[in-house]
């Protein structure tokens, strides 16, 4: 059964390359997440830095060949660093007449086009609206089409074996995926190593899509139809231990590692809801650390579970996207006033309501900072790239602890389930976080706060001595009683603040990114940071007097950044919302920054960034 | 088993005095207030168990009831309306050396936190669920709550209700508790027995008190309240016993078709076709048309209609766990590393 053999050198020609675009589309059914996804750790392996994006409907099945159905995966591979997913894909994959026509005009000028020509049948072009075969008609003599009959290809490469023909069809994608691994010398033994795994139980399809793989791997490299191949250095990175994580694994990862450090049981009460329902799933799995998750049977229900597992003394922690922090807003009012941790993650999406689930958007970040009922201040923390997850949920879970406190934690659909290769940290050399301990229990108060935090102290049910009752009601200063007295109410209100503004000590001074001070600013926070690095990157390297910084907290807002903005002549602040972090920085500072915005359910393109800071630049106001 | 980064502290050993139980706030129910009695009953009945005292948890909504943690030396958590019970499964579940009690209202458990109810129960969290009903929102003052009476005039329905209550045992019974029981907060005795074996019991205890609102709905439960009529109005459940009540001991139950009805006959010669109650029945089908009893047309049922002993949801996860720990690394650098490999 594995006697398929290595592929043998190539006899063709070579052509270096620094960085390049893909896409892989086609219907929701075709496996393009999945061929994404294998060709993603392949270029982890081959050592290049990558940002992938994929793009899907938020129907699981939409009817096939629809416009509306079509399911994209993008990646942007470099021999230096991938910022971003790329902006306008260099090779479209499309697997029928839709995925042509839904990509195309993202295409770049000249990029190559992989087409199923299989798929190019009357009934499939009715479809996606095309009057002609655009494979024939001349359309597309803006770029490189290069039509395969991968349907037929597959269907003669699994002759032989036990398969009916829409079986062998379904292998397709893996014809596909090893065209590709050739043209771009992506090594395939991960792959096929993972096939194995995955059809362990099937062994005819095991067999079927190795196959799948392998001939389209040796057709691309028998029938000369590329002409060459293209090979992309490695990455210069720094030496460690490597993983390809989207920004949800990370966020799973984060957590776990935030229980080992703070020595707390980890506990995840969630509610299913894209984007957000992956890091559920990442943290059943890991039982064997300990960590216990609860499918609650609602968003409220999932964060009352994670506040009463903090009263206990685990680590709280849920995670959902806008919709149900909403719903989780009344309890996170709660947990504010009976000053436990607790740690809430949102991985936002276009709003509002159940608006674009799928899709990406920066739009909660008012409601993180003031969706709640009463005077109810929280820290607001928010991770910039997918490997970043791992270090925010950390950092989340640390002010939490210390702070008493619940946190907030802002991710998005693009970080979620985009991915990047991440440096693995060795968490021997990790900073620890272990509760602050309590005094004895004939000096204990439940709101005898810490002078230097104002945390007040977290005693357990189970420890003797500590007997006290909590709640939602105004408390009494230090005793934690019932207290509806005037003067108490402002100075417990008074107090919450303090312990949040307290947090300010804790965040790193601005890392600003380019000149000290100059002409323009770009000013961001969350996903946008890859696009808009790569854009100034960009401007810098032409001359331009451009700097950015990136905001990963929020709620308080670094010390320094008032100073950070009143050292440009001009601040521009891109957001995937109509204005929200813009409207903060002129409220805080006075400053006249603008806004860059977008709200299409897509992230930035670098070039969006890069010519609004040229108008800018230019004195033009858009 | 417990991992975490808090000290082991010494413990203490079980109270035997049940005002020891009580904490240091003065309780703010209205005089003649039917939680006065709960109060008591469930102080004395943890004075009982060998428990010390830092084992408890008490756990409540919103509403007159859920007040019931400030009164209690123990460790409380008065939460919001609701959601007591989602709350008391993260403390069980992360904790389970603890004994988790809620408290609850018709209004907290059965509207605003109805959803949180039947999942709760379905899972079985070892929780004693103290649900005391007196079929009125008192907290906001005479509103109309789910087990109002159909018909009923309040602050809210001046016209009367034109809504069917529901039955907090019947919903307890369909959400697949193990353990579900009915007492009187007139029934000091009664109730202090039901309570006892509620906390014992491993998995959901769930105990709907039937009592009184002096100022909003006085006279919630009169007939079975009252000394003088309960026992024409009563029919206690004892496990293996048939189904028989009256001050004379000449009334019983038995089943015409699917519908329980009421014989009576001579004290000395019940009929051999009574109801026997069998509370560990494996299928909850008797104790279910038992508890549609009500008392428009029958005697209400009070005692324990049903107590099985089922995994609960803090020993299943517990379970996982070490299972999982046999077949995956427990070493969080080998996952980090590798997620693919290492997860189970």
């Amino acid at each position: 059964m594995n006697k398929l053999k290595a592929v043998k050198p190539k006899s063709q020609s070579s052509e270096e390359i620094d960085s390049v675009t893909i896409r892989f589309a086609g219907d929701s059914g075709d496996g393009i997440q999945l061929t994404g996804l294998q060709f993603s750790t392949a270029t982890a392996l081959a050592g290049n830095d990558l940002s992938t994006f994929p793009d899907y409907p938020a129907d699981i099945r939409a009817p096939l060949g629809s416009l509306f159905g079509v399911s994209g995966y993008q990646i942007h591979f470099s021999s230096s660093r991938a910022f971003t997913p790329g902006d306008a894909p260099d090779v479209l994959v499309a697997m029928n007449p839709a995925a042509l026509k839904v990509n195309t005009k993202e295409l770049r000028k000249g990029g190559l086009v992989i087409a199923n020509s299989d798929a190019f049948n009357t009934q499939n072009l009715g479809k996606a609206g095309y009057a002609t075969n655009p494979l024939e008609d001349g359309s597309l003599s803006d770029f490189r089409v290069i039509p395969v009959e991968l349907s037929r290809r597959t269907g003669e490469a699994l002759q032989g074996l036990p398969l009916t023909k829409p079986q062998a069809e379904r292998c397709k994608n893996f014809y596909a995926l090893g065209m590709m691994y050739w043209l771009y010398d992506r090594p395939m033994e991960g792959t096929l190593k993972w096939i194995e795994t995955k059809f362990k139980k099937n062994p005819v399809m095991a067999e079927a899509n190795k196959k799948a793989l392998l001939a389209g791997n040796a057709f691309a490299e028998t029938t000369e139809l590329f002409g060459q191949y293209y090979r992309i250095k490695k990455s210069p990175v720094e030496p460690g231990v490597y993983r390809n994580v989207t920004g949800n694994e990370a966020m799973a990862l984060g957590l776990l590692t935030a229980a080992q450090l703070s020595g707390l049981q980890l506990w995840y009460g969630s509610y299913p809801i894209t984007p957000a329902s992956e890091i559920l799933h990442e943290l059943s799995k890991y039982k064997n650390l300990g960590v216990k998750t609860f499918q609650a049977e609602d968003e409220i229900a999932a964060v009352c579970s994670s506040i009463g597992a903090a009263f206990a003394g685990a680590l709280g922690t849920t995670g959902t996207s806008g919709p149900g922090v909403s719903l989780k807003s009344e309890a996170l009012g709660l947990a504010a006033i009976v000053e436990l941790p607790l740690v809430i993650i949102n991985i936002q999406r276009g709003g509002p309501s159940t608006g674009l689930p799928t899709k990406t958007e920066q739009s909660d970040l008012f409601q993180a900072l003031y969706g709640r009922h009463g005077e109810c201040p929280m820290p607001v923390l928010a991770a910039a790239t997918p490997a970043d997850c791992f270090q925010m949920a950390i950092e989340a879970s640390r002010l939490a602890v210390k702070y008493m406190t619940p946190v907030l934690l802002l991710s998005d659909g693009f970080l979620g389930i985009g991915a990047e290769p991440w440096r693995v940290p060795d968490i021997t050399k990790l900073v620890k976080f272990p509760p602050s301990k309590l005094p004895p229990p004939d000096k204990f108060k439940p709101y005898q706060r810490d002078p230097t935090t104002l945390a007040r102290p977290w005693a357990l049910p189970g420890m003797s001595g500590y007997e006290h009752r909590i709640g939602g009601l105004e408390k009494a200063d230090i005793t934690g009683t019932v207290n509806y007295e005037p003067e108490n109410h402002e100075r417990m209100c008074r107090l919450r603040q303090a312990k949040i503004d307290k947090i300010v000590s804790e965040i790193p001074p601005m890392d600003v990114l380019g000149p000290k001070k100059g002409k323009v600013l770009v000013l961001g926070w969350g996903s946008t940071y890859g696009a808009i690095t790569a854009a100034v990157s960009r401007l810098q390297a032409k001359g331009e007097s451009v700097a950015s910084a990136h905001l990963r907290y929020l709620n308080p807002l670094p010390s320094d950044l008032g100073e950070v903005l009143a050292r440009y002549e001009r601040v521009i602040v891109p957001e995937l919302n109509l204005g929200q972090l813009v409207h903060l920085v002129r409220d805080r500072y006075l400053v006249d920054a603008q806004g860059l915005n977008k709200v299409k359910g897509l992230s930035f393109k670098v070039a969006e960034i890069e010519n609004a800071v040229m108008a800018l630049l230019a004195g033009r106001r858009d | 088993m417990q991992e975490n980064g808090f000290e082991n502290l010494p413990g203490s050993g079980p109270l035997r005095d049940s005002k020891k139980f009580a904490s240091d706030q003065m309780v703010r129910w209205c005089p003649g207030c039917g939680d006065f009695a709960v109060l008591a009953v469930i102080q004395k009945v943890l004075a009982s168990l060998d428990i010390p005292r830092e084992k408890y948890a008490f756990i409540s909504g919103i509403g007159c009831s859920s007040r019931f943690p400030y009164y209690m030396n123990t460790y409380g958590f008065h939460s919001i309306h609701g959601r007591a019970l989602p709350i008391a499964t993260g403390v069980k579940c992360a904790n389970p050396d603890l004994q988790v009690w809620v408290a609850t209202g018709d209004g907290d458990a059965l509207s605003i936190g109805g959803n949180h109810f039947i999942h709760a129960l379905r899972r079985n969290v070892d929780l004693k669920v103290i649900l005391f009903n007196n079929r009125i929102y008192g907290l906001t003052k005479g509103q109309l709550s789910p087990t109002s009476e159909f018909g009923k005039k309040t602050k809210s329905t001046p016209w009367g209700s034109i809504e069917y209550p529901l039955n907090p045992v019947t919903m307890a019974l369909a959400s697949e508790a193990t353990f579900v029981a009915r007492g009187l907060a007139a029934d000091v005795a009664g109730l202090t027995e039901i309570v006892s074996r509620a906390a014992k019991h491993q998995g959901t205890a769930f105990v709907e008190v039937l009592q009184n609102c002096v100022v909003f709905n006085n006279g919630a439960w009169k007939e079975v309240e009252d000394k003088a009529s309960r026992e024409e109005r009563v029919v206690r459940l004892q496990h293996g016993k048939p189904l028989i009540f009256g001050k004379d001991r000449n009334k019983g139950i038995r089943l015409k078709g699917f519908d329980p009805e009421v014989v009576e006959f001579l004290p000395d010669r019940p009929p051999k076709d009574l109801v026997v109650h069998d509370e560990k029945a494996e299928s909850p089908h008797m104790a279910y048309l038992l508890s549609k009893m009500n008392e428009t047309n029958h005697p209400v049922p009070v005692g324990v209609f049903r107590a099985v002993r089922q995994p609960t949801l803090h020993e299943l996860m517990e379970e996982q766990i070490i299972k999982a720990r046999q077949s995956a690394p427990t070493d969080l650098q080998a996952v980090l590393n590798n997620s693919e490999e290492a997860a189970a």
